[in-house]
């Protein structure tokens, strides 16, 4: 990674953190559906990127959305897994040898792009709430806020996929 | 030894995200934790700040909405002086607050929240201000929830929207009492429990705290009956119940103290060391 790449995760870092705690997190769809974006910096953090480094930042991310939201540590535990857990997630949705290929998520075909979004959001999304909730016995409400945040969130980031790759075209 | 280390340096990604994991579940379940004394989160001096500095900011966007609230509760307060004898004795909304019992606090909400199953608010009032642990919460409407943090210049407060949150909540016109709780969702929905079905109760019934508790002084509204349904399998009602307060929209509220509520303990705690 270069220095220049460098200073743009960083800014990204910070961009999706104040977006989602200053305005995300009150938008209240429908009285209760809040998308997620914050997630972006992790789908978008470079595919050769360090990945200790990337462990480490979405932790961070997550305790940072946390520390704004009284929610404890779920974001934090949420954010951390999908950030260990998202060479699987680019393994199950670019094939194996993705590592090998100069693949950039914005630009790959819709398919696989969608694949890999709505299974991370999805995932992240389902520990969210599940650990927000603390019980199983509210496995109904887990669910259904599960899918419509989902859909929500998925459709906000292929929307900024589109939104910054045209310069590129 | 060598082996060992092997060991780290090839799994240092799993074991970085096993640690990093498990200190978030861990603060996940001491934030479910009631009375916690060591917390982290919008009290803390830095994030307290930071919300605080928000909320002066959006705070201009709803003033017309606020003021119209305030304006609405000091008519209220108003009527209640100028006819003493129609709404003292006579159950209304307005029993008398003992105020010599009660101490009262203002204070600003600056982070809220009621799309979550645990719903908090923050308060821009703490410890050097004289706020406690266990403080009831109103707004100009009625109950909103109860303090269960403390730092020192912020307090959280852990609203009736929150599906830990159990309050004791009794009919205006007939003595009958039940526990209110929240089972998640809808911010104008909340359940009341333990009330027989010989008790007369009808939609439109007014709930008021009830002194049972040390927490809130007796009589302060509540919410509204809006749904009642009889099951045919048990002798309870399935009662909804609207609170006063637009949970979704709350900028100024006060907390409340019972001064007499260590007294009312400490006697409870005798009764309960004697019997020993």
């Amino acid at each position: 990674m270069g220095q220049t790449n460098w200073l743009s995760e960083l800014g990204r870092f910070f961009l999706v953190l104040l977006l989602q705690v200053l305005l995300l997190n009150h938008i209240r769809l429908f009285g209760y559906i809040n998308p997620y974006f914050y997630i972006y910096f992790i789908i978008l953090y470079p595919l050769t990127g360090n990945r200790t480094l990337l462990i480490l930042l979405s932790f961070l991310l997550g305790f940072g959305v946390d520390l704004f939201s009284d929610t404890g540590g779920v974001h934090a535990a949420a954010a951390v897994f999908i950030g260990w857990a998202r060479p699987l997630f680019l393994k199950f949705s670019f094939g194996v040898s993705y590592q090998y290929n100069t693949i950039k998520v914005p630009s790959a075909p819709l398919q696989q792009q969608l694949i890999y979004v709505v299974s991370i959001v999805f995932t992240h999304h389902l520990l969210l709430f599940s650990l927000e909730a603390f019980a199983s016995r509210h496995w109904a409400l887990i669910l259904s806020n599960t899918l419509s945040s989902s859909l929500f969130t998925s459709v906000l980031i292929m929307g900024a996929f589109y939104l910054f790759s045209t310069k590129n075209k | 030894m060598q082996q060992i280390i092997d060991f780290f340096i090839r799994n240092k990604n799993f074991l970085l995200f096993a640690l990093l994991f498990v200190i978030a579940l861990q603060r996940t379940r001491s934030a479910h934790s009631f009375h916690q004394t060591r917390y982290f989160g919008s009290t803390h001096a830095i994030s307290g700040a930071f919300l605080n500095w928000k909320a002066s900011l959006t705070n201009y966007l709803d003033l017309m909405e606020q003021n119209e609230l305030l304006a609405q509760e000091n008519k209220t307060l108003r009527a209640q002086l100028l006819n003493p004898i129609n709404t003292l004795g006579k159950g209304s909304v307005s029993e008398p607050y003992h105020f010599d019992h009660v101490a009262l606090h203002s204070a600003k909400v600056i982070n809220n929240n009621f799309h979550k199953t645990k719903n908090q608010l923050t308060l821009d009032q703490g410890r050097l201000d004289g706020i406690t642990l266990d403080m009831g919460v109103l707004s100009p409407q009625g109950v909103i929830g109860i303090v269960t943090h403390v730092s020192d210049h912020y307090a959280l407060v852990q609203s009736i929207l929150n599906t830990q949150s159990r309050i004791v909540a009794k009919f205006q016109k007939s003595q009958h009492f039940g526990t209110l709780v929240w089972e998640g969702r809808d911010p104008g929905a909340m359940q009341l429990l333990e009330i027989p079905k010989i008790a007369p109760i009808a939609i439109g019934d007014t709930l008021v705290t009830d002194g049972r508790s040390t927490i809130f002084p007796e009589g302060l509204p509540i919410g509204r009956v809006v749904a009642l349904t009889q099951e045919t399998s048990n002798d309870y009602y399935t009662i909804t119940v609207a609170p006063f307060t637009d949970m979704t929209s709350i900028k100024h509220v006060y907390t409340v103290q019972r001064n007499d509520a260590l007294e009312i303990l400490t006697l409870e705690q005798t009764g309960e060391d004697g019997t020993n």
